[in-house]
């Protein structure tokens, strides 16, 4: 049998939130679509399928939204995370369309609800997709079926080839193996390269073997590297990734929203020698949870613990691995495997800081430390009733910034005007979130650019 | 069959990280009362898991389900530990009647409570003695109501709230209207994901003929012993009489419903379900089925000669439908009801 070929208007590449809505506008458009996913029917949707809510500007309440979110605000909000690194226009365009995409979901039998328990800081600026991301998955992949789109999964692209600054034909793995595909337009929409452990070690030294992957195991920037080897223009710094502070206990892959742990600012965070090394009461913790990936990652074998007693029990969302409990700190500290004199004079030199303050978490209370360094700035209390409990720390990679550049269509920079390579989703999100993190804006880029990859890359095909 | 521990323990392994995730808290109300709590008693999730009414939502949206790690899917623990739990709140504990013995049984009863005389015309007495007829339901059913009450007891006590809470009419009327409507089921008007990913009221629809069949036949068979009793009014009644036409209606929602329901389960995911009950749902369904098969054709035919030998099936099949309630599928109902009563509780007392 000879080998398979693949021919269609419209190539995406990549299964997420970007590659589906491109897939589903190009085919509205009249192309004949195919979507090269690489993940198998179970695991597809890339990280989409971790995500939970899309943030929408709006100017009055909505079914979901409370209140308004204005573009002014909106914008200003991402100025302030991405400290200026983003293209105005494209933000601009991003925030601006984030309605007409919310309803154009919508019209898929995407579902939409107010925001979770535990997430109220998010009920005016986010949508939150009813069963979370992979139900929005579900229904766009749902959609794609009932429409004719041909998803083909185990889709692995090796290589591209291109001609006077346009794809003409590629190479791929379909279940391992080799086999062609061909197309008058492409759509690069597969992600960034946080899964390829080898290029995070390029990138973070050896360190880099102690992060975990948050998401899916399927993002290797494979496509990302071939398109910049042909000579799209990158974005972002390839230095740059989005990390948290999750569970270390996680998987290495996968492991998600569960493994996140938010008893940080109710207590105290300690490296391996027993030592604090950041204020853990900076701010609240919306504001501050992303900063602690790259504290934890600079730590000695890039491991820290959170340390908290029973007052603490109840006050922050529960996660899925239980708390290492002890009835003591010494006795705490020979379970988490740390120097116990070191954690007590630690926990004690903390106590003795501790200004009395009335408690409450909610805001920027006024317990602190004083003459302790470095300070516990809010909710500063005393550890001092057992039973104490520890979690272990790893920094849990979310998305890297390195990206493709593009304009206001979508066309990938670097091959000549009228090129038909087209990018969408985290693949290009760089371009408009070049640092820094805002919550649920990586869907709204996956949506709009998502949407207007799609209908370029049918109008490059019908010419 | 393993263990009861081990079930209830895997469903707290559930619990653990659904609440750590809650992505799924809008479809239904297993989450938000899973949210209500930090851990998770046997108790707890015997309550979560007959709150669950398998619609499977949250199987289809998990990015944990198999072949995740976590492997999760509430779904189906939550239908194994329910099975388990029907067997748990059970009175007498002892008792475990099959629906085909009970059948046969209810059959052999029927037959020896018929007279041997010439039967003329419908005359329904004439094969059996209105007294035999009424001692004999009447005993099995004060059994099934006080089977049914204790085991709603058993599973009430658990909950640590006294009784007077479960009688609190505003949760009565919140829990009452949740079970009428299914709303459980209705996943903000698409349907759940039942018998398979794609969403359907077609369950919604074969229940609510299955149930509201089953009520009006039960309206009917009290507006008929009201008509004996009180007016002296003598079976059979007329085609247009209350009884008959409340009875006729709930036979047509008992043949389309079940049969609906099993057309359903044939074509089901099996990854959501645990086909170990399929016996007990199966048979539920065939006896209702039965039930009103043989009433429609016992009114159809009641004035030729196939009168008495028909009374005595229907007859046998309705003691054989009485006997398995308290121990088959319909006890769902009850511990479904009270799961829901409770939620609507929790809920009112402004816990989430």
């Amino acid at each position: 049998m000879g080998e398979q070929i693949i021919d269609s208007d419209v190539v995406i590449v990549g299964g997420g939130n970007a590659a589906l809505c491109a897939a589903l506008v190009a085919r509205e458009s009249g192309a004949s679509v195919t979507v090269l996913e690489c993940a198998p029917p179970e695991y597809r949707g890339g990280n989409s399928r971790h995500t939970r809510n899309m943030r929408c500007m709006h100017e009055a309440p909505t079914d979901v939204l409370t209140d308004a979110y204005t573009e002014e605000e909106y914008f200003s909000d991402l100025l302030r995370v991405t400290e200026g690194e983003t293209t105005e226009n494209l933000a601009r365009l991003v925030i601006r369309d984030s309605p007409e995409a919310t309803r154009w979901m919508k019209s898929y039998g995407v579902r939409f609800q107010p925001s979770l328990g535990g997430t109220l800081h998010l009920g005016r600026t986010n949508a939150f997709f009813l069963g979370g991301g992979k139900a929005l998955m579900n229904a766009y992949y749902l959609a794609a079926g009932r429409r004719g789109i041909r998803v083909i999964y185990n889709a692995e692209v090796t290589d591209l080839r291109m001609g006077a600054g346009k794809f003409e034909s590629g190479r791929m793995l379909l279940d391992g193996q080799p086999a062609e595909f061909r197309a008058r337009a492409l759509v690069a929409a597969s992600g960034g390269f946080e899964a390829n452990l080898e290029w995070l070690e390029e990138v973070w030294g050896e360190a880099a073997r102690n992060f975990i992957v948050r998401g899916t195991p399927y993002n290797k920037g494979k496509l990302l590297k071939l398109l910049m080897h042909l000579g799209a223009e990158s974005v972002g710094d390839p230095k740059q990734c989005h990390a948290v502070a999750i569970d270390g206990r996680a998987p290495k892959f996968d492991g998600g929203i569960v493994t996140r742990l938010d008893c940080v600012p109710l207590g105290i965070v300690v490296n391996k020698r027993a030592e604090r090394f950041y204020d853990e009461g900076e701010d609240l913790w919306p504001k501050r949870y992303a900063i602690w990936g790259r504290l934890v990652a600079q730590q000695e074998d890039q491991i820290a613990w959170s340390i908290i007693d029973s007052k603490a029990t109840g006050r922050f969302m529960p996660s899925v691995f239980p708390a290492i409990s002890a009835p003591s700190i010494a006795e705490l500290a020979s379970a988490l495997g740390l120097p116990a004199r070191s954690l007590e004079t630690t926990v004690r030199e903390f106590n003795q800081a501790v200004r009395p303050g009335h408690f409450d978490h909610q805001i920027l209370d006024d317990c602190r430390t004083e003459g302790l360094n470095p300070p516990k700035s809010h909710w500063a209390q005393a550890i001092d009733r057992a039973p104490f409990r520890g979690y272990p720390l790893r920094p849990g990679i979310t998305f890297t910034y390195l990206g493709v550049k593009v304009n206001e269509r979508a066309e990938v920079q670097g091959f000549g005007s009228g090129t038909n390579v087209f990018a969408a989703g985290e693949i290009m999100a760089g371009n408009i979130l070049g640092k820094g993190y805002l919550a649920g804006f990586g869907m709204t880029i996956g949506a709009v650019f998502g949407r207007i990859a799609g209908r370029e890359a049918a109008r490059a095909a019908a010419q | 069959m393993q263990p009861l521990s081990n079930l209830i323990a895997e469903g707290e392994r559930l619990m653990v990280i659904c609440n750590a995730c809650r992505y799924c808290e809008g479809y239904c109300a297993v989450f938000p009362a899973m949210e209500r709590r930090l851990s998770f008693t046997e108790a707890d999730i015997n309550y979560l898991a007959n709150l669950c009414h398998n619609c499977a939502e949250c199987y289809y949206s998990c990015q944990y389900a198999p072949p995740h790690e976590f492997a999760v899917n509430v779904p189906k623990v939550f239908a194994e530990i329910r099975a388990r739990s029907y067997e748990k709140y059970a009175w007498p504990r002892f008792l475990r009647i099959n629906a085909w013995w009970a059948v046969a049984g209810g059959l052999v009863v029927a037959a020896l409570l018929a007279g041997t005389g010439p039967v003329a015309g419908a005359d329904f007495y004439a094969v059996i003695s209105h007294e035999a007829m009424v001692a004999t339901f009447g005993v099995v059913t004060a059994f099934v109501v006080v089977a049914g009450v204790a085991g709603f007891l058993r599973f009430w006590r658990e909950s640590g709230e006294g009784l007077a809470r479960f009688f609190q009419l505003s949760t009565q009327i919140q829990g009452a209207r949740d079970a009428l409507s299914l709303k459980n089921l209705k996943s903000s008007g698409v349907g759940c994901t039942y018998p398979d990913e794609q969403h359907s009221q077609a369950r919604r629809l074969f229940h609510h003929f299955t149930f509201y069949g089953f009520l009006l036949c039960l309206a009917s068979t009290s507006v008929a012993a009201v008509y004996h009793s009180v007016f002296e009014l003598q079976a059979p009644y007329a085609y247009f009489s209350v009884p008959v036409v409340l009875g006729t209606l709930g036979g047509i929602g008992l043949l389309i419903g079940p049969l609906g329901l099993y057309r359903l389960k044939l074509r089901r995911d099996p990854a959501i379900v645990d086909l170990k009950q399929d016996s007990m749902d199966i048979s539920f369904l065939a006896l209702l089925f039965l039930t009103s098969l043989t009433g429609l054709l016992l009114l159809g035919l009641r004035e030729t000669a196939a009168m008495g030998a028909l009374l005595r099936i229907h007859l046998g099949v309705v003691l054989g439908l009485l006997l398995t309630l308290p121990y088959g599928k319909f006890v769902h109902g009850i511990y479904r009801l009270a799961a829901l009563v409770r939620s609507a509780l929790e809920t009112s007392r402004g816990q989430h």
